[in-house]
């Protein structure tokens, strides 16, 4: 019997098929159901998809999911019940963001880069999301708001 | 404030056209608007909330759809709150006042004692009833008078008036997008869009396509193909491997440079306004042309529709910007009663004008017929999004102006050369739907009329300056022979207009030694434009000092359509390597502004998307299709290139609102090209400043 693939997705194990070429996009939205990740081009130049695995941001339309076995993934699901996650709550102070397409790989990509970093600038913040397109011009309260998040985080890690 | 009756009341004039009360009792409002992440929804329950005296939450705001709310056209051209808005507030305050005459006779007191605040009935401050309780005797079927007395400015914003977006933490952590909608039983469809939508299929081996990975069935009707799919990777996938295998007769109609040919048009100009002769008086003339190629709406999230159809009656999911509108379309198309459609609008990536997503609810509508009963899902690929989505139109425009002796214009002069700006499903009495040209009974789209006059004008948009220039004419002269499809974008007209007219407005005042700003509030209209400019003038004075030799600063200011919004714009930039936009500073007044922080969302995203057009954004083309493939061949703005943005609102609570969310693109693009000129001495006319139109400009400089 063959053994089974497993990850862990926002804290719950799920099983992997082993031989499947799928990516890890169509494998969270369509087998796991979680839509929040979202196809934007599915040629990794628009980071909508972006999740986090083993806690760096990546892009789930260039990851097959049977590269995932044995990893742990996040995505913009793990903030539905959490809005007083420094991130979420500085995105909605700062009414970061319009269609909100963009908005949950932004939120990996950024949740990734300030759980790993410290005393980040401003500038470093907008270099590491160069990835993330965002076309309704919301960057500049984007980046506010993250800068006000990693603010929060810094505070709460020097506590 | 004189109460003039919006469009809207006129076509739909009873009060249960605009709202319904559920056996709950809780009030449901109509809009027939639709959120395309401007912000609508949040603005129209505000203003309801305001002026019923009721908690937000305590309501609900259903947006259009063909079986439930009025009609109200397109959602564009920054009307939301402008016609539907004012619309919802009478019918409000009709309520409201039924509301506190049904309450009066209950109590055995004269209503005007009464007051509604928080959802109760108060009398003289104290706490009577709930509305609810007298909610189920409302005459749904009275009629909204045309004086309906809505509230006074003074009466205004009381309570509810910091308010989040409704929406967006859904859109953050959720899944409220017509991409995410999932159906037991669902099926998976993709076009296979050919590279233009009057190619012709010649070969495919349809038999191969329906053995491809999860493929169930392929849906051919003349040039149409389409697959349907278990999934929508499966779909994809498939679409792709039939549109590299397939073979297409392409239309004999190649035009390699789109801006080249609109240049060399030699037929007439149409007079489309002129207010006194403009040749009147001899003297100087100054004179700029500027073109801007074709641009990409360039949603992130492509264009996507679920559709059903059962016992011949189709039901459609659609992010579409007029959901009655693509149902006429739809009828057109498969030739049956607008009564047997039914679209209902549902969240999408957004959209800034006429994109895909009209077309992709047609390739939903004709995939699903295949499939009595079962619901499809249509989400197209990139390819598709950047191939056979319409695109905003390529133009030209040239402004000659009269200076006199004494350094004022007093005379303007506009001609525009442009593609139709709006090819919407409708316009011209055709469907306008891609996939309608490629099926067998097909049916082609009329020339574009372009955009009325009435509602702003499509290519001429703008084309009159905002300012006292004395005679003004405007002549416009539209090319409808190009192979590409183009329609309407954020602004229109306006955004090229304004950079023609700015610019030239720059290069007199730099000739004559000027200031720029100065100049422009010497030929004001009114005291209210004077005001935003000197008002930008204070804002900006710091930055106008030290600046290097690489850098400069420009000035751009419109109020856009001549009627809506004002918006002036300051930014520095440095050319180096390229054009680094430094600092923006934006003043605009939209009159009274419902929420002011979404007011300034909405500029600053008109700020950021029109600097990305102007420094960056030219769709490739091969003469017949586009060659972008992905967002590497077409790169648009970068979290690491946004400026730091000042967004200053002057608010005027009494005066009416006028609209916000196209008054920037025009203002921000000519103050970058000012900014540009002024660092480097030299005018970029063809649109994109890019670093390569940089040194060919230099280069041609110094020959």
């Amino acid at each position: 019997m063959q053994s089974e693939l497993r990850c862990t997705i926002n804290g719950v194990v799920h099983a992997i098929d082993g031989f499947s070429s799928e990516p890890l996009l169509f494998f969270l939205r369509d087998k796991i159901g979680l839509r929040s990740t979202r196809y934007g081009c599915g040629q990794g130049t628009c980071g909508s998809c972006t999740v986090i695995i083993d806690g760096e941001a990546k892009m789930s339309c260039e990851t097959i999911t049977k590269d995932v076995s044995g990893k742990t993934i996040e995505t913009a699901e793990v903030f539905e019940n959490q809005h007083e996650h420094p991130l979420v709550k500085s995105f909605i102070e700062f009414q970061a963001g319009q269609c909100g397409y963009c908005l949950p790989g932004i939120l990996m990509a950024s949740k990734s880069l300030l759980d790993k970093k410290q005393n980040l600038s401003r500038l470093e913040i907008a270099e590491a999301l160069d990835a993330n397109l965002c076309r309704c011009g919301a960057h500049s309260r984007i980046l506010d708001a993250i800068e006000k998040a990693h603010q929060l985080s810094n505070e709460k890690g020097t506590q | 404030m004189k109460n003039q009756v919006p469009k809207p009341l006129l076509d739909y004039p009873k009060l249960g056209d605009w709202l319904k009360v559920t056996p709950e009792k809780k009030l449901v409002f109509f809009s027939g608007r639709v959120e395309l992440g401007q912000g609508n929804i949040t603005a129209l329950l505000m203003m309801i909330s305001d002026e019923l005296g009721i908690e937000p939450e305590k309501i609900s705001l259903q947006t259009a759809r063909t079986d439930m709310t009025p009609n109200e056209g397109f959602t564009a051209g920054s009307m939301s709150i402008v016609h539907g808005g004012q619309s919802l507030r009478s019918a409000v305050a009709t309520l409201r006042q039924q509301i506190l005459n049904i309450s009066a006779s209950r109590l055995g007191v004269d209503a005007i004692e009464l007051d509604l605040s928080s959802g109760q009935i108060l009398q003289k401050g104290s706490f009577c009833f709930s509305i609810d309780e007298v909610l189920d005797q409302i005459d749904l079927s009275s009629e909204i008078p045309a004086g309906a007395k809505i509230k006074e400015p003074s009466q205004r914003w009381v309570q509810f008036r910091e308010i989040d977006r409704v929406d967006l933490v859904e859109r953050m952590t959720g899944a409220p997008f017509v991409h995410d909608m999932i159906e037991e039983g669902m099926l998976f469809g993709a076009p296979v869009h050919p590279a233009n939508m009057y190619s012709k299929l010649l070969n495919l081996d349809v038999i191969a396509l329906s053995k491809r990975p999860g493929v169930i069935k392929v849906v051919q009707d003349g040039s149409f193909v389409g697959v349907l799919a278990t999934s929508q990777r499966f779909a994809l996938e498939a679409a792709e491997w039939a549109r590299e295998k397939s073979e297409w007769k392409e239309i004999d109609r190649k035009i390699e440079n789109p801006i080249s040919h609109l240049m060399s048009q030699s037929h007439d100009f149409e007079i489309v306004s002129e207010t006194g002769d403009v040749n009147k008086n001899s003297g100087e003339w100054y004179e700029l042309t500027v073109s801007r190629p074709y641009i990409f709406h360039g949603s992130i999230g492509p264009a996507a529709a679920v559709a059903k159809w059962e016992n011949e009656k189709l039901t459609v999911w659609t992010h579409s910007q007029g959901v009655f509108q693509l149902r006429d379309a739809l009828a057109g198309v498969f030739e049956t009663a607008e009564e047997n459609i039914t679209v209902i609008h549902k969240a999408g990536s957004g959209c800034y004008g006429h994109n895909g997503a009209d077309d992709a609810a047609l390739d939903a509508a004709i995939l699903a017929k295949e499939v009595e009963g079962i619901p499809v899902k249509v989400v197209w690929s990139r390819y598709d999004e950047f191939h056979a989505a319409p695109m905003g139109a390529a133009m030209s425009t040239k402004s000659r102006a009269h200076l006199d002796q004494d350094g004022y214009i007093t005379a303007f002069d506009v001609e525009v050369t442009s593609v139709p700006h709006s090819s919407r499903p409708g316009t011209g009495g055709t469907p306008n739907l891609r996939s309608a040209v490629l099926i067998k009974n097909s049916k082609l789209p009329a020339k574009s009329p372009d955009v009325p006059a009435i509602r702003g004008g499509g290519a001429e948009r703008n084309a009159v300056p905002s300012y006292e220039f004395g005679p003004v004419r405007v002549k416009k002269r539209l090319v409808h022979d190009l192979p590409f499809r183009a329609s309407a974008l954020r602004s229109l007209g306006a955004y090229n207009n304004v950079i023609v007219n700015e610019g030239l407005i720059d290069e007199i005042a730099h000739r004559n030694g000027e200031d720029p700003l100065a100049f422009r509030i010497k030929h004001c209209v009114d005291d209210r434009s004077k005001e935003l400019l000197l008002r930008l003038d204070s804002e900006t004075k710091r930055y106008k000092e030290n600046l290097k030799e690489s850098q400069g600063w420009g000035v751009g200011y419109a109020r856009y359509k001549g009627i809506s919004g004002l918006c002036a714009v300051f930014v520095n930039v440095t050319v180096d390597e390229g054009v680094v936009v430094d600092n923006v500073v934006s003043v605009s007044d939209v009159g009274e502004a419902i929420s002011p922080d979404g007011v300034k969302n909405q500029i600053e995203g008109g700020i950021v998307q029109s600097i990305s057009w102007t420094l960056k954004e030219a769709v490739k083309t091969d003469g017949l299709s586009t060659t972008v493939d992905s967002w590497f061949d077409y790169p648009i703005i970068k979290f690491s290139e946004i400026p730091s943005l000042n967004t200053i609102l002057i608010e005027r609570p009494s005066e009416k609102p006028l609209g916000a969310a196209e008054i920037s693109q025009g203002p921000a693009g000519a103050a970058v090209s000012n900014a540009v000129r002024h660092a480097l001495g030299v005018r970029i006319t063809e649109l994109p400043i890019t670093r390569e139109a940089i040194i060919n400009s230099l280069l041609s400089n110094e020959i």
